[in-house]
């Protein structure tokens, strides 16, 4: 049976399906009290973690919720009778069973429904760190196997070995979520938005995430054709990996700049300096995990990534929280979070917040070729008064006497008001399309809705018409234009992008080769 | 003799003392080096006001009269600030407190 999705990460995968909803393995009792204390701790704590990790995917009534279970499960008045329990003899498993059934058990009889709820959060608890005490006991994932669910969490990506292979569908997930971008850039396939079609959960599958579809219980013919065309996509990337470290050329011989887009400091130890112009695009949500951070660890993440790209430009975007990127203590609740207080709106909003970063940036400035650009930008009005803020910062550093340098200042092309009157923007240092947005502002349809995923289309002519207009303005007024959205890295858009009359691309970079693959057969 | 500090707040916001509020409460509870706690009654039972599993089984749902105590270093900011963080509806609007 062939179940259509939406290709997140392409490539192929046949391998054994792997369930990812499966109730939790049996707990195996370790030597001695000690050791069974220690993994109750180290099961507590890699429930926070993962729950961190889920708060930075989340929108914000869920990044609530997570934010009251790790309160929940940091609090040592559950902790500590739990391991009292395993000192006088029982395993970490009915120590912490009990002590939280106890909790649930007090919420259940209650007469009110408030607290009767709080008992299924406690549970959630429970199962949350049983699952991780689990864990060491759990069959892993086999190799090669295709992780089939509802969703994946960034940890369970992580923590899996993808050396051999493998693949990921999801009934739900999203293009848009931390999890797709790191299988972009590790190249791992993934297939989102299946849908709840499939029982079937034995046996081997067909992952075809270049067309975005799985093939549950395959049939002969199927297979054949399968493996036809992953073997056709992968001397396709074969191929397209002699363009890597060679700079990109179109089929008549004009010379098109593709950058990187990083959204972490240590992404740029995969890459060759030499495969790219430069990181085009640099996102900073990561520093916002969790708390907001000091000026120091900025100034260090940003130092670290211009340091490795010695001469070549490193376009840092200035926080963009909000919309689907909600960070506790800083971004605000809203029923439409997409037209809301995001980018730079937010920054301008929290000055307290943004003139950290600011300062964060200027003293990094000296250690490379730095470029800032400010996301979300609608009005003219909203740059001048970013760049008001960097001239502040600038003179009170100097003031100080502490080393700096004043970067280019651009804007992200995003909010169609830019792109259709580009003429209130000729005192910017420089345009990056950032064609996610752009596209579901202009179709109307969000980027991680399964059900409009027909409508958000970069090759729409309408989103075409509008990069053409920037790019040409930019032309006529000698500003550079370039793009970083997803749309840049993909081999159907590129040729149509160029058309538009953009020659400097910022993609994923595991999308590098493909992507100068594709520049080498457009006739532009 | 050490600091000590007590006082009486009543709870408006829409859910009581728990889920978020409490995750808000606790955590400015745990910036204070006093022992601070909470009780629904003047006659107790206490609760750990830094600890969010005894803090939520106070129960003080909306329309409580939650009692606050505190003793040591800086109970009496630690009393303040808490009172002030119940008043303050525990910095969210009423469309957030229907999903906290």
């Amino acid at each position: 049976m062939r179940v259509e999705g939406i290709p997140a990460s392409p490539g192929y995968a046949e391998g054994p399906l792997f369930d990812l909803d499966q109730p939790p393995a049996n707990y195996k009792a370790k030597a001695s009290a000690e050791e069974e204390q220690v993994a109750l701790v180290k099961a507590i704590g890699k429930a926070v973690g993962r729950l961190a990790a889920l708060i930075e995917t989340a929108d914000g009534d869920a990044a609530g919720i997570l934010e009251f279970h790790i309160a929940v499960l940091e609090d040592d008045a559950l902790s500590g009778p739990a391991l009292a329990a395993i000192g006088s003899g029982q395993p970490a498993d009915v120590a912490w069973r009990t002590a939280l059934d106890s909790e649930i058990a007090g919420y259940e009889a209650s007469d009110q429904d408030y607290f009767r709820a709080r008992a299924a959060d406690l549970r959630d608890i429970r199962d949350q760190v049983l699952r991780a005490l689990s864990e060491d006991s759990e069959a892993a994932a086999p190799p090669g196997a295709i992780l089939y669910g509802e969703d994946i969490a960034p940890t369970r990506f992580l923590e899996t070995d993808w050396s051999e292979g493998g693949g990921i569908a999801l009934k739900r997930g999203s293009t848009a979520s931390h999890v797709a971008m790191l299988a972009r850039s590790r190249g791992v396939p993934m297939v989102v938005g299946l849908g709840d079609e499939a029982e079937t959960l034995t046996g081997v599958a067909l992952l075809d995430a270049e067309r975005g579809a799985i093939v549950f219980s395959p049939s002969p013919a199927e297979i054949e054709a399968f493996r036809q065309s992953a073997s056709s996509f992968a001397d396709r990337l074969g191929a397209a990996k002699t363009f890597l470290t060679e700079p990109a050329v179109t089929k008549v011989g004009t010379a098109v700049r593709v950058q990187v887009n990083i959204a972490y400091p240590s992404d740029v130890d995969g890459i060759e300096i030499e495969s790219c112009d430069g990181i085009g695009l640099m996102r900073t949500e990561f520093l916002f995990g969790k708390a907001l951070p000091d000026e120091e660890t900025q100034y260090r993440a940003y130092r670290k990534v211009l340091e490795w790209a010695g001469d070549k430009p490193v376009t840092i975007r200035t926080v963009d929280a909000g919309g689907d990127k909600p960070v506790p203590g800083f971004t605000v609740e809203e029923t439409n979070p997409f037209l809301g207080l995001r980018g730079i709106r937010l920054s301008l909003a929290r000055r307290d917040v943004f003139r950290v970063q600011i300062r964060a940036l200027l003293r990094a400035a000296i250690h490379g070729n730095l470029k800032v650009m400010f996301p979300m930008i609608a009005t003219p009005e909203e740059y001048s008064q970013a760049t008001a803020l960097f001239a502040e910062e600038e003179a009170a550093l100097a003031a100080r006497g502490v080393a700096h340098q004043l970067p280019p200042l651009g804007i992200m092309v995003e909010v169609p008001s830019v792109a259709l009157a580009p003429e209130a923007f000729a005192g910017v240092a420089f345009f990056s399309i950032g064609s996610n947005d752009l596209t579901q502002y202009v179709m109307a349809a969000a980027r991680d809705n399964a059900a409009v995923a027909h409508l958000n289309t970069v090759r729409h002519p309408s989103v075409l018409r509008l990069i053409a207009t920037i790019t040409a303005f930019g032309r006529e007024r000698g500003i550079p234009v370039s793009l970083c959205g997803d749309a840049g890295g993909d081999p159907a858009a590129i040729p149509a992008l160029l058309e538009a009359g953009l020659r400097d691309l910022s993609v994923a970079p595991a999308q590098l080769a493909t992507a100068k693959a594709a520049i080498a057969d457009v006739a532009v | 003799m050490s600091a000590s500090a007590e006082a009486t707040v009543l709870i408006t916001h829409a859910v009581g003392l728990h889920a978020r509020p409490s995750v808000k409460f606790t955590k400015l509870a745990k910036s204070f080096a006093a022992e601070v706690e909470v009780a629904v009654a003047a006659n107790g039972p206490w609760f750990d006001a830094k600890s969010i599993v005894k803090v939520m089984a106070a129960k003080a749902p909306k329309g409580t009269m939650l009692h606050i105590r505190a003793k040591g270093e800086g109970a009496v900011q630690a009393v303040k600030a808490l009172v002030d963080l119940v008043q303050r509806d525990f910095d969210e609007g009423v469309d957030h407190a229907r999903s906290a």
